[in-house]
């Protein structure tokens, strides 16, 4: 019997505008438990391939399935966290780390009345897993950009996910704590066999702990592990990673 | 001062919106929509246009109108494929050329509006403060139950929406609330001024705030701070009231900003 992938595109094909494709006749496989980096230039169609896998656009042609349900279609059992671009936190008001870890409770617990005991276990320990423990109470806009993006892969995990999704976590984010944010994610994918969709167009931070990279440009130009990537496309902002 | 009914009414009502303004007012600011009080403004505008045309409750017909624009402007966002504010301009400028022909067509200009526009705290009567107080108790009710959901659709909207959060029920919930609260604080500070208390209070809070919790409740203890040191002041000097309460929550903010600043 075949195992239900994690993460199927079929064929798939979309344009913003008739004429104009994004992506086209894109075919991929992802299996549960897998790390996978997707990265290319932008404009390339990587985010668009993101948001096919979250639902939030609809294949022109062909199919997207996330465990092996159409994309989009709710399963309570298989949720998805996800980190978005340039993630901030509503307004001006100040978010604390709990309160924000909290709102990736939601999905689980529902939308009614305050947190019963279990769940706000589940928010403390998401916050511990990403070594936030002790800060938080501590309002976001006072945490380096790295411990923002630590605190938000904190609510995705908040609501138990089997597929964590991050659209280009490493914006905004320095060399030294994207190599962190790399180990985590490795870490979390060990522990909780998540599988995770990690996009950008930095790859270099994952380069050496994802075991299949996938570079789009319009369709998929390449697909295999980091270390048979041609020389040319290798990132060089983080040749230090080739040594790992 | 406590001895007269119509000072008594007034704080009664005016608790109630001090209270609600700022708590629905704290979804709107956080979302980036604080003009859309001020926009339901111009929607019931027309609604109390359409009540003195109609020999209707000018109140009612502008709950209803603010809520219909309301809810007009959140399907336009939504699903009707307009950017930024643009639905809010579209709604609101309709709803205002709406008010002024009705008002014309009534021949309503020599009626008493400026009750509408300014507010009219001290000719409040009880059964106006039974209206806001039983509406005004169930939306701020409605903010307790759905606090946590409206919290999360305001931190992270897509990535709620993604969690399989209903999102676009919750941002309805809000917009038809702060329709709610343009009626009930109409008479109190007018529909020129209901968004300010919507509003200064949150922006205030901010400064002096350390999470969305302690926001929220400062933000509410500025709401009815204002609305008591504004009709206090009013009293005794002799002032419109609307305008004193206004001007009472946006004092609130510079003091805010100094103490948050000499906290920091």
């Amino acid at each position: 019997m075949t195992m239900v992938a994690a993460i199927e595109l079929e064929h798939v094909s979309f344009a913003y505008r008739p004429g104009v494709p994004v992506l086209a006749d894109v075919t991929l496989r992802v299996s549960e438990g897998e790390f996978l980096a997707v990265a290319g230039p932008n404009g390339g169609g990587k985010t668009t391939l993101l948001r096919l896998v979250l639902g939030l656009e609809r294949a022109s042609v062909g199919e997207v399935r996330v465990f092996g349900r159409p994309a989009g279609r709710r399963d309570r059992s298989r949720r998805i966290g996800y980190l978005p671009q340039r993630a901030g936190a509503g307004g001006e008001a100040p978010v604390t780390v709990r309160e924000l870890v909290s709102a990736g409770r939601l999905a689980p617990s529902g939308i009614f009345g305050p947190l019963r005991r279990a769940d706000r276990e589940v928010v403390d320990s998401a916050i511990a897993r990403v070594g936030l423990a002790d800060r938080a109470t501590a309002p976001l806009r006072t945490l380096s950009g790295g411990l923002r993006q630590r605190a938000f892969i904190a609510k995705a995990l908040a609501c138990e996910p089997s597929l964590l999704v991050l659209d280009e976590p490493t914006t905004g984010v320095d060399a030294e704590s994207q190599e962190s944010l790399a180990v985590l994610l490795e870490r979390l994918r060990r522990d909780l066999g998540v599988t995770i969709l990690y996009v950008s167009h930095e790859f270099g931070a994952v380069e050496h702990v994802v075991e299949r990279l996938v570079l789009v440009r319009g369709g998929i130009v390449f697909d295999g592990p980091p270390a048979d990537l041609p020389a040319v496309w290798h990132d060089p902002s983080h040749d230090h990673a080739q040594g790992h | 001062m406590l001895r007269l009914e119509f000072m008594r009414l007034a704080f009664a009502a005016g608790a109630v919106v001090g209270v609600l303004a700022p708590a629905v007012g704290f979804f709107l600011v956080e979302r980036r929509q604080s003009l859309i009080g001020d926009g339901l403004g111009h929607v019931a505008f027309a609604g109390v246009a359409a009540g003195v045309l109609l020999d209707v409750s000018p109140v009612a017909v502008a709950l209803v109108f603010a809520v219909v624009g309301a809810v007009a402007v959140e399907l336009l966002r939504t699903k009707g494929g307009t950017v930024g504010d643009q639905a809010l301009a579209l709604v609101f400028y309709v709803g205002l050329a709406l008010g002024v022909v009705l008002v014309s067509s009534a021949g309503a200009l020599n009626v008493n509006l400026f009750q509408y526009l300014f507010g009219s705290i001290l000719t409040v009567t009880w059964s106006d403060v039974w209206l806001v107080l039983a509406l005004g108790l169930a939306a701020i009710a409605t903010l307790g139950v759905l606090y946590r959901g409206l919290v999360g659709s305001v931190v992270d909207e897509e990535g709620s929406r993604v969690a399989g959060v209903a999102v676009d029920t919750l941002n309805m919930v809000v917009a038809v609330l702060a329709a709610l609260t343009v009626a009930l604080a109409m008479r109190i500070v007018g529909l020129l001024l209901v968004a300010a208390l919507m509003v200064l209070p949150v922006t205030a809070a901010g400064r002096v705030a350390w999470s969305l919790r302690s926001t929220l409740g400062i933000a509410v203890g500025i709401g009815v701070g204002s609305v008591l040191v504004g009709l206090t002041i009013a009293y005794y000097a002799d002032l419109a009231p609307g305008g004193t309460i206004v001007l009472a929550a946006g004092l609130a903010y510079p003091v805010c900003a100094i103490l948050g600043g000499a906290r920091r």
